[in-house]
């Protein structure tokens, strides 16, 4: 510690204690593996035979499981035909509300029980959380036993007296009654500027003619969400009850953060299946940690005042809980949900990998087939219905505590669901006699598609004529040398620095777990080429990102006006989906490393930005003063004082950064790349499951050995610098 | 003097570290200080043993971290208490079951805190009737009792307000009328108001005794104030490193300070409202005690209030009992004495 203390007088760039003889050694290691690597061959690169065929054991595995695992009788497959049977039910239900509408012999006679018990269930005076959950229950149970009813021919009346009145099919609610929805949803929650910021939103996705891919997105999206939802919410609770729990469970959601959406897809299309189903369970998967971190937050941030004021008043644990802890943390549980639902959307646009239809499918067969404006025009849709559901639920999250509960009584206190409910009514009605109220005319769509192709072939006419030298200097200049570097790095180099790294950062342990983690996973399952590939491409991202974003974000602190355009931008460009950020690439760029470079920089940018500002903000004002008082320039300030101390801050931002890079790094093989992304898509229409698993663990690995090292960098740098 | 005890504690022990329990063990559950520091575990509260008299208002004082906190915490049992017994009505607490423990909580004990410990999301109202709410008491009646508590503490009109909409002191109110909500025996109050700034806090206290007044509840208070303590204690006791140095009625401790700690205390004591005559008169040699006409003072008034008297009276004033008889006299010299000197008081 005492040298710590020195040392920083000394060098304060520099935080690891005893910096000089750090520097040496790591020099001392390059040298000793570099020249080592050249007497022996094996030391540079891993052995063809020694790899250890990790891949095909979890393929076979996987085939294990789907062809002859079995509890007993019970096969394992029919498990997991049955699990996707259980979700298709409420699935099935959106869909016939949303878009599909219901042919009378699908209509099962518990329909009518269904319905009053959502009414009631809104209508009642306490809606909270809770009672949510128990009416998503209640819906999906009795869907299910509708439908066993249904198998055995029971309750068969319903749709028997409606063929009998000659009706073969009941609509679904016409695009009116969602956009109005939505738009009573916004008022609801947020007043009128949110109520037309959503039904324009929502109604210029049947303007651009998008309305049935739109809703068959949204369908997964309103099933998993809940799902998802139940899920993280239970976990949370479990974990903060349990320390046996917190102690499996939490490790895990580090490595579920740290994979790449793709990932997900492979083991569930071998176990699942292609379609809708697989989808959303990936979804669900993908969606819920995020849920279970926010829930755990939330109880452990309660006040002990308030649990205990709760627990003096006689509750049982049971009342503690749903009455005084989660309702007390409503802010943070719906920043979960928020979350949740963002997750949702950015994982249903992934999923059309797996044959999920919506607007996902259509822009992946876009953006195969370089149509270019019809793929502008279907982002847009996705960014649009990402960034109404993101205001939606922010607002909600936002809102002071027990603002929901109107002090008004009566109607007035329900008057948005019956609002919402008469037109509703009056529209369906109407929308028998009048075409337009039920579909949106298919004349009266308005894409722009077309002009953007063509705009676009204008432009590449002319611009590339400037942007293709560029490109390519970048690319045979800067990035390939850059390539070849890594390529070249022997990978006991590799290996012995950040294991040396680690040491000085963490001690023996960290040192062990991330060499362990990157030999096990990377190195001897032979992906050791594609891991360094991808560390190439992050780097270079990410070191754009740093050049741009840190500025970006000291520009932010010297200004308010320019901070509150940028943080506007920030969270408006988190909430789109990562796909998207492929169109203008392929736009700009064509394929190639810089177009991948490029995505990524675009896609992880913000929390560099982010993270720059909030940590030059959160510096105490008398430290700014008292620099100011020294006499020092502004450029002598933001260097010598405001960019050190807010340095564990910023490097917590490029934390993230790095970790979206990677998540990035998967959905950019779409556009072409040989790395572990690129593997995992390879995988994933031969569902080689080892493959697809092995390359997303492998950039999970990357991930968690960068968050490791870099955390325990911020940690001590912030203990030496007394932030807490 | 015969009197109740409502709770008697007894040798309570809170240790935290490690494995207290073992610890304990190690030491034949007496681990001296040193004992605890060898060895890392932190003594919250060592071997404190004594009694809540029934009506009365017990004040623990003590500055942060002298374990004041805890020992209320270990009576309620929010903390679970290394070693020791608290009885009350005759059975240990510290071995009632979880579901004992909800009953009690539910109909015996009533609980106000430093930071109000109100749930945001619900109304005044609501959160007044939340103790009866979770005993599944019906909406009407438990609306109705709650209201009358909320008139008690002097909100009425505010019950549909949200904790936010209200001001510290108002928040509070609502804090003390939810732990009065269940009619409670005991009352815990844990530095009810010292997140309040000072003239609040004088509005509560003085709010504090209008509502014992009425209400003749049992009360542990804690509180770091010894100002606060001294106006609102029958007895305080004063707590340091766990350990319980002097537990007696504010007079004594103002005479008689056990040790240089509580002397400290009671230095800035305000010994006007705290001494009585009768502590300071010097006392009456004769063997019968004359009865006394004319101008005189009761012995258990507080010097505070027959200052004037005495300071401008030629003579010493004679101090009796209640029935009139002479038990010594006070002068101007014993009184200034009291009053404003340094050192001790007689």
């Amino acid at each position: 510690m005492n040298s710590a203390v020195t040392d920083l007088g000394k060098t304060p760039s520099s935080s690891i204690p005893g910096a000089h003889s750090f520097w040496v050694q790591i020099v001392a290691m390059i040298c000793l593996t570099v020249v080592l690597s050249l007497v022996l061959p094996f030391m540079k690169t891993w052995p063809q035979e020694w790899i250890v065929p990790i891949k095909g054991w979890v393929t076979q595995f996987f085939t294990w499981l789907d062809k002859e695992a079995a509890i007993g009788s019970l096969k394992f497959k029919t498990v997991t035909r049955s699990i996707s049977w259980l979700l298709e039910q409420p699935l099935d239900w959106a869909e016939y509300i949303l878009y599909r509408g219901i042919k009378a012999r699908d209509l099962p006679a518990m329909f009518w029980i269904f319905l009053p018990v959502i009414g009631l269930s809104v209508l009642h005076t306490k809606f909270g959380m809770r009672r949510c959950l128990m009416v998503v229950a209640t819906i999906w149970a009795i869907s299910l036993a509708d439908n066993v009813l249904f198998q055995f021919g029971l309750f068969e009346l319903p749709h028997t007296a409606m063929e009998a009145l000659g009706v073969k099919k009941l609509d679904a609610l016409p695009w009116i009654v969602i956009v109005a929805g939505a738009g009573i949803l916004g008022h609801w929650i947020g007043g009128w500027k949110l109520a037309l910021f959503s039904a324009g939103c929502i109604g210029y996705l049947a303007v651009m003619g998008l309305w049935r891919d739109s809703m068959r997105t949204f369908s997964i999206v309103l099933v998993s969400v809940p799902f998802a939802v139940g899920l993280g919410l239970g976990l949370g609770i479990w974990v903060t009850r349990s320390k046996r729990a917190a102690a499996i469970i939490s490790p895990m959601f580090d490595i579920m953060q740290a994979t790449p959406h793709m990932a997900y897809l492979v083991p569930v299309v071998v176990l699942f299946g292609a379609g809708q189903v697989p989808a959303m369970i990936a979804t669900v998967i993908f969606a819920m940690p995020p849920m279970a971190r926010c829930t755990i937050l939330g109880i452990q941030t309660v006040s002990s005042d308030v649990e205990e004021s709760g627990r003096m008043s006689g509750c049982t644990p049971r009342q503690l809980l749903w009455k005084v802890t989660l309702p007390s943390s409503q802010r943070i549980l719906m920043l979960g949900v928020n979350q949740v639902v963002m997750q949702t959307l950015a994982m249903v646009v992934i999923a059309s990998m797996v044959g999920a239809q919506g607007l996902g499918h259509k822009l992946l067969f876009s953006l195969q087939q370089l149509r270019l404006g019809a793929a502008v025009e279907q982002g847009l849709a996705i960014v649009l219905m990402a960034v109404v559901l993101d205001r939606l639920t922010q607002a909600y999250a936002n809102r002071a505590p027990g603002e929901l509960a109107s002090r008004e009584t009566g109607w007035k206190a329900k008057k948005h669901f019956w609002i919402f409910l008469a037109v509703a009514v009056a529209a369906y009605l109407l929308a028998q006699f009048v075409p337009l109220v039920e579909k949106y005319p298919r004349a009266y769509t308005f894409t722009l598609g077309r002009n953007i192709d063509f705009a676009l072939r204008a432009f590449s006419k002319h611009a590339y004529d400037y942007i293709n030298p560029v490109r390519d200097f970048i690319t045979i200049y800067m990035l390939i040398p850059f390539r070849d570097f890594f390529l070249w790095l022997p990978w006991t180099t590799v290996i012995g620095v950040v294991g040396l790294t680690a040491y000085w950062l963490g001690g023996i342990r960290t040192t062990l777990l991330t060499t362990g983690l990157i030999g096990f996973v990377i190195l001897i399952t032979g992906n050791w080429e594609q891991g360094v590939l991808t560390l190439y491409l992050v780097t270079s991202a990410v070191i754009l990102c740093v050049l741009i974003g840190v500025p970006i974000g000291i520009w932010a602190s010297r200004s308010d006006r320019a901070a509150r355009a940028i943080m506007a931008t920030c969270d408006t460009l988190q909430t789109f989906p990562s796909f998207i950020y492929l169109i203008p690439v392929i736009m700009l760029l064509k394929v190639g490393d810089l177009s991948n470079v490029i995505a990524i920089l675009a896609y992880a940018t913000v929390p560099a930005v982010r993270y720059t500002y909030l940590g030059i903000k959160r510096i105490p004002d008398v430290t700014i003063e008292a620099s100011i008082a020294n006499g020092t320039t502004p450029f002598q300030r933001l260097w010598k004082v405001e960019l050190p101390i807010a340095l564990p801050e910023i490097m917590l931002g490029i934390n993230q950064t790095i970790m979206m890079a990677l998540a990035m790094t998967a959905i950019t093989a779409l556009i072409g790349s040989s790395d572990l992304g690129q593997e995992i898509y390879r995988a994933l229409p031969t569902a080689d499951s080892g493959r697809g698993i092995m390359a997303g663990l492998g950039i999970a690995v990357i991930g968690i050995v960068a968050d490791r090292l870099i955390q325990a960098w911020a940690a001590e740098r912030k203990k030496q610098l007394g932030i807490n | 003097m015969a009197v109740d005890a409502q709770i008697k504690c007894r040798n309570i022990w809170k240790i935290f570290g490690a494995d207290p329990e073992a610890f304990m063990q190690r030491y034949n559950g007496k681990p001296t200080a040193d004992d605890l520091a060898q060895e890392g575990y932190i003594g919250a509260v060592r071997d404190v043993s004594f009694d809540v008299h029934k009506g009365e208002i017990l004040i623990i004082m003590g500055l942060s971290g002298s374990g004041k906190s805890t020992i209320i915490r270990c009576i309620t049992r929010l903390n679970d208490p290394t070693a020791g017994a608290v009885e009350y009505e005759g059975r240990n607490l510290l071995k009632a079951t979880p579901q004992e423990l909800i009953e009690i909580r539910r109909h015996k004990m009533g609980m106000v805190f430093q930071s109000f410990g109100l749930l945001p999301h619900r109304t005044v109202l609501s959160n007044v009737a939340f103790p009866l709410e979770v005993q599944n008491l019906d909406q009407l009646e438990r609306e109705k009792r709650a209201m009358e508590m909320i008139e008690l503490v002097g909100l009425g009109g505010r019950e549909n307000y949200f904790p936010r909409e209200l001001s510290g002191g108002q928040q509070q109110r609502v804090g003390i009328a939810r732990s009065l909500a269940v009619e409670p025996d005991i009352w815990f109050l844990d530095e009810p108001f010292s997140a309040l700034d000072p003239l609040i806090r004088a509005e509560m206290q003085d709010e504090f005794i209008r509502l014992q007044q009425m209400l003749k509840k049992t009360i542990v208070f804690i509180t770091h104030d010894f100002e606060e303590a001294t106006k609102l204690a029958d007895r305080i006791g004063i707590m340091k490193d766990g350990q319980m140095v002097q537990l007696c009625t504010p007079e004594e401790m103002v005479l008689n300070p056990a040790d240089e700690y509580v002397a400290e205390f009671a230095r800035n004591a305000p010994r006007d409202r705290i001494v009585s005559a009768a502590a300071i008169m010097k006392k009456s040699t004769a063997k019968t005690p004359p009865r006394v006409s004319g101008a005189s003072v009761l012995a258990n008034t507080k010097i505070g209030e027959i200052a004037e008297q005495v300071i401008n009276s030629e003579v010493p004033t004679p101090v009796t009992d209640a029935a009139g008889m002479l038990l010594g006299h006070v002068d101007r010299e014993r009184i200034t004495k009291a009053l404003f000197g340094k050192g001790d008081i007689v």
